[in-house]
């Protein structure tokens, strides 16, 4: 087991290195060059000139990408451009906010995901089978701002049921220890500050769950389908094991590997899908400083926040064959 | 490469051996019976109708605002329908009834291109990987694994973000950059398993030129599966274009009659008339929704499982 996780580590390691190359080469590309990119517009040529003897742009390609390296490896994305804070505190300060968010979307897309994908597939070509499948496909064809909008615009704005954005009420003097909301309310015992912070994340929740909620609810269904053909379960029914034995032991356990596969690919898009989400609901995370880096051009936000979002996505994969490997050991030796 | 994405990039590969247009004229028949498949068609068909008649069926002009419709425009209230304006004005006085429907054409223009540019170019990659083969294959499979690594949306976004101002054609690119590794890595292992096929063996055996083998036996015969994610990629390319739009990252020519941009720009207008935001959003959900029933239940047509 051991050797099956330092290999998969080893195996990363080159995907994360041309990740590099590509986000060196992604920032070289920019407008005017990475030292304007900087800078920003108003930069004057001197104060351009300086700055790329700095960052040594005068030198050979494979050097600057050596040092662009270095600089990479200790942590040093240089300041943001909007608040003038190093990029890695301001990253800090938001991760909790968008973990929050995250966590409690992959509740929901899993907790009502596979059970109703095992439930469509169990009654197939019923109705609840077509109602499901209807709900999935129309689910992916809608654009995910506009589901946060339109919640938003029902539940919060005319309704009046959850609060429209934001991560709690100003007027709760709540103490903030780890930065997980929910989570310090109960650590400091102040309950209305939880139950506040879980108000807000109701919806918010509910929007960037939807895309997630829909493949799971798909792959669990094709795959019990799939499952409930194969030869161990028609063994298991003329063994006259119980219906509610053979779907929980053999139906029900084999296929959720393909399931556990596709939560593990979710869940590092949620944070593309949270680039959307948080804005609709002025949620104070990564997505939120991502989109804002966006519409104010702030390059060293971006280029560290690109590089920690496809890190995350490759680190959340090998967690995920780790995992794998676990409830399957005939994973380990391929 | 963690073998999660190579699942990923497997799961490519398997859709690719699923089809080929030998299969063409049974898959047809079958579509002919299965009514998701006619639901997606009409969808489609007639959303392409729509597109083509668009400027002869808009009653006015879509692109000039109207004095009757400015006359009446306030911050907290736009026009609803009106002598000659069936839908009355969006939030600059422009005809929204005529945007709609122009509407339809810029919307299938970028949908069209963006993915036309995405299976072109994964189509050059994935080609010279399948027919290649070593390492060409190895160094152009390796870069589209490492594409894919990346959650598509931040890779459009990052795409978008390298022009200083966005046009259309900044949205098309970025949203056709996405489909370029899917796109490579279909063709390419559609085309490998058509290198170990009987057919392509027996050419190879008659001293058949490799060129010759590789356009006239390979490629025909690995088209299904592209066309495939090709129709699948048109619903998504429409929705990820209003998505860069949301950001700040579409067009910049705000006017420009396109569902993508439209629905953006209402988001901030649903108190004051929510039907500019849900007449956009609906036409892009149904038209999604219409290239998947279409493109899945190709899919299945064209899977030789499903053969009877």
């Amino acid at each position: 087991m051991l050797r099956f996780v330092i290999r998969r580590l080893l195996q990363a390691v080159p995907t994360l290195l041309v990740l590099s190359v590509l986000v060196f080469a992604w920032l070289r590309l920019l407008p005017g060059g990475p030292a304007t990119a900087l800078l920003g517009d108003k930069a004057t040529p001197e104060k351009i000139a300086s700055l790329n003897s700095v960052l040594g742009l005068d030198q050979p390609i494979f050097v600057q990408y050596f040092k662009f390296l270095g600089r990479v490896l200790t942590g040093d994305f240089g300041a943001s451009l909007i608040s003038g804070d190093n990029v890695l505190t301001e990253i800090g300060r938001a991760f909790p906010a968008t973990v929050e968010l995250a966590l409690a979307a992959l509740v929901l897309a899993v907790g009502f995901g596979i059970p109703m994908g095992y439930l469509a597939a169990r009654y197939r070509g019923r109705f609840l089978d077509n109602a499901t499948v209807l709900t999935t496909l129309v689910g992916v064809a809608v654009p995910v701002f506009f589901f946060g909008v339109l919640l938003k615009y029902v539940f919060a704005q005319k309704l009046g049921l959850l609060p429209p954005s934001g991560r709690q009420d100003v007027t709760i003097d709540a103490t903030h220890i780890t930065g997980f909301f929910t989570l310090d309310g109960l650590l400091t015992g102040e309950l209305d500050a939880t139950w506040d912070a879980i108000k807000h994340l109701i919806l918010p929740a509910i929007a960037l769950a939807s895309i997630p909620f829909a493949v799971i609810v798909r792959i669990t269904r094709a795959s019990v389908l799939d499952v409930q053909q194969e030869d161990f379960v028609r063994t298991a029914e003329s063994k006259g094991l119980t219906t509610a034995t053979i779907r929980q032991r053999h139906v029900l356990r084999n296929a959720l590997l393909p399931v556990s596969t596709t939560i593990g690919l979710q869940t590092g898009l949620l944070l593309a899908g949270a680039v959307l989400t948080e804005k609709v609901f002025n949620w104070n995370g990564l997505g939120a400083l991502l989109a804002q880096g966006i519409e104010r051009r702030d390059y060293p936000r971006l280029q560290a926040l690109l590089l920690l979002a496809a890190a995350v996505y490759v680190i959340v994969n090998l967690l995920v064959d780790i995992s794998y490997a676990i409830i399957d050991p005939r994973v380990r030796v391929r | 490469m963690t073998s999660i994405l190579r699942r990923k990039a497997e799961r490519i590969d398997e859709l690719a051996e699923a089809g080929g247009t030998s299969l063409a004229a049974d898959a047809v028949k079958r579509m002919l019976h299965n009514p998701v498949a006619i639901t997606g068609a009409v969808i489609t068909i007639l959303f392409v109708l729509l597109a083509i008649l668009a400027p002869f069926l808009a009653p006015k002009d879509p692109y000039i605002p109207y004095d009757e419709l400015r006359a009446n425009l306030r911050p907290d209230y736009i026009p609803g329908p009106m002598d000659g304006f069936v839908l009355g004005s969006d939030h600059r006085g422009y005809d929204f009834f005529s945007r709609l429907l122009v509407g339809a054409q810029q919307t299938l223009i970028v949908g069209v291109v963006a993915t036309l540019i995405g299976v072109t170019v994964g189509m050059i990659i994935g080609g010279l990987a399948g027919a290649l083969g070593g390492w060409v294959d190895t160094l152009l499979m390796r870069f589209t694994d490492i594409l894919l690594a990346i959650p598509s949306l931040l890779l459009a976004i990052s795409i978008a973000a390298l022009f200083s101002q966005g046009t259309q054609w900044t949205v098309i690119i970025a949203v056709a950059v996405v489909s370029v590794p899917v796109f490579a890595r279909l063709l390419r292992g559609a085309m490998l398993s058509q290198r170990a096929s009987d057919h392509v063996l027996a050419a190879t055996a008659l001293g058949v030129r490799r060129r010759t083998i590789v356009f006239r036996h390979m490629l025909p015969n690995s088209l299904g599966p592209v066309v495939v994610q090709a129709t699948l990629t048109l619903a998504t390319s429409i929705i990820d274009v209003a998505a860069l739009s949301f950001l700040g990252l579409g067009d910049n020519n705000t006017s420009r009659a396109e569902w993508g941009l439209m629905l953006a720009q209402a988001q901030s207008l649903l108190d004051v008339k929510p039907s500019l935001a849900f007449y956009p959003a609906i036409a892009i959900i149904v038209v999604a929704l219409g290239f998947t029933l279409l493109g899945e239940s190709l899919r299945e047509a064209l899977d030789p499982k499903n053969r009877r």
